[in-house]
């Protein structure tokens, strides 16, 4: 399929899982899983830099038009796809070859993306948590909403990508 | 010129992500205002529709507890009905602000507990006569107040919400304080600035004031539950029951105050005097 399409439908299936349902399953105050931003870890390699930043630009202005927080997820995402390059490179290590920029995400190896999804999820997270409470008051409430959050979506985003991906693996 | 081109290109993603990001937080610092209408009026009627879809769906599987409520709150109404009745028949006639005031039913499309923020979402809009400002209460007590408002939907803040502080009063003895949400449970808010000479009980019932406008005088906010008095502190606070389960929001009343405008009109007149 291409390329662009496989994409603009996981857009789409992703904000509505996020705005539909995700946001309506209240397991509590500390738990707010946040799926949407699988769509930024799963862009490929190739995407030029200033697409990431319109994806990612794109993504969060969708979710926070929906859950009528405006900017928040917004700048939150956008910070995410900022240092996705700089997460990359660091996970990949010096070995990152020519030949991965044609590869998708998902064909990486389990370790690969288990490092990469959980570094970029606490990117977000940090970032979104710190910009709702918009204080360090309560630092105690925003850490255990930020560990707790993480814990989940990384969980979540795990399982989609082992049970969407694993049919077209290799 | 083109020096100033190969810096573009050369830094185009840095000054991309800087413009991206500067809107967003532009947007952000816009959008908890709610005495002013928001530079980014983000209630629309596409993604209301888009909501309700999922709102319905979780509204058939409501369908009992609605029902119950409702019929509760039927009884309710009776017995005001009744209340009212008795005192027609008297001679005695109390004037009553409420006259001016009108309660738009309404559903909820939309509404979280679990966020640090929390926003509810109605399916009334400008059409029905809702304007930003208006204050919404469930069928318990207080709930929200209104932010933006398209054709057909409006959003609020819930009184879950860092912005949405109240004006409340003890029903007993009148005293004012404010009351205000930290998270992380829902059914729990905090009274802040008790002066220290005020008697506060377990199971006082706290009402709204009526100094805002937001919401008519004496509409039912909670119940105390526990009470602090800091030490070197001359404020006192105490934790509150909200009567209102934010939980399990589903119908709610908008409430538009006819005479709000000519209120206003009369507070800017003394200011300017």
């Amino acid at each position: 399929m291409n390329n662009y399409l496989i994409n603009v439908l996981r857009f789409v299936l992703l904000l509505f899982l996020q705005v539909l349902i995700l946001n309506n399953i209240r397991v509590g105050f500390f738990i707010n899983p946040f799926v949407y931003i699988l769509f930024v870890l799963l862009l490929p390699f190739s995407t030029p830099k200033w697409l990431l930043l319109i994806s990612a630009f794109a993504m969060g202005l969708s979710v926070d038009w929906f859950m009528t927080t405006p900017g928040l997820h917004t700048s939150a995402t956008v910070f995410m796809a900022f240092l996705r390059p700089t997460v990359i490179r660091i996970v990949s290590g010096p070995k990152m070859m020519v030949e991965d920029e044609n590869n998708s995400i998902l064909q990486k190896d389990k370790n690969w993306f288990f490092i990469y999804s959980t570094l970029l999820v606490l990117v977000h997270h940090i970032s979104l948590f710190f910009l709702e409470a918009f204080s360090f008051n309560q630092l105690g409430h925003t850490f255990l909403r930020i560990l707790l959050s993480v814990i989940f979506t990384e969980i979540i985003i795990l399982l989609l990508v082992y049970f969407f991906a694993v049919g077209k693996k290799r | 010129m083109y020096n100033l081109i190969r810096f573009l290109q050369k830094h185009h993603f840095v000054l991309l992500f800087l413009l991206l990001e500067a809107f967003s937080i532009y947007m952000l610092a816009n959008s908890h205002t709610y005495h002013r209408a928001a530079v980014v009026n983000i209630t629309s009627n596409i993604s209301g529709a888009i909501l309700k879809v999922g709102s319905s769906v979780g509204d058939y599987l409501k369908l009992r507890r609605t029902n119950r409520m409702l019929a509760e709150q039927n009884a309710t109404l009776q017995q005001l009905l009744s209340h009212y009745k008795e005192i027609s028949d008297t001679a005695y006639h109390q004037f009553d602000t409420s006259v001016n005031l009108e309660f738009i039913p309404a559903k909820v499309v939309s509404n979280s507990v679990h966020l640090r923020n929390n926003y509810i979402i109605i399916n009334k809009g400008r059409k029905h006569g809702i304007e930003e400002e208006m204050g919404i209460i469930s069928t318990n007590g207080v709930a929200g107040i209104i932010t933006g408002v398209s054709e057909n939907y409006a959003t609020a803040l819930s009184i879950l919400h860092k912005h949405a502080r109240l004006s409340i009063k003890f029903a007993k003895n009148n005293q004012l304080a404010n009351l205000a949400w930290y998270g992380p449970n829902y059914k729990y808010g905090v009274i802040e600035d008790i002066p220290t000479h005020i008697d506060v009980l377990p199971g006082d019932t706290i009402v709204t004031s009526g100094h805002s406008f937001l919401f008519p005088e004496g509409i039912m906010v909670g119940t105390i539950t526990e009470y602090f008095s800091p030490e070197g502190s001359g404020l006192n606070h105490a934790h509150i029951s909200f009567a209102t389960d934010f939980n399990k929001l589903s119908w709610v009343f908008v409430v538009s105050n006819r005479m709000q405008w000519e209120i206003e009109q009369l507070k800017l007149l003394n200011n300017y005097e």
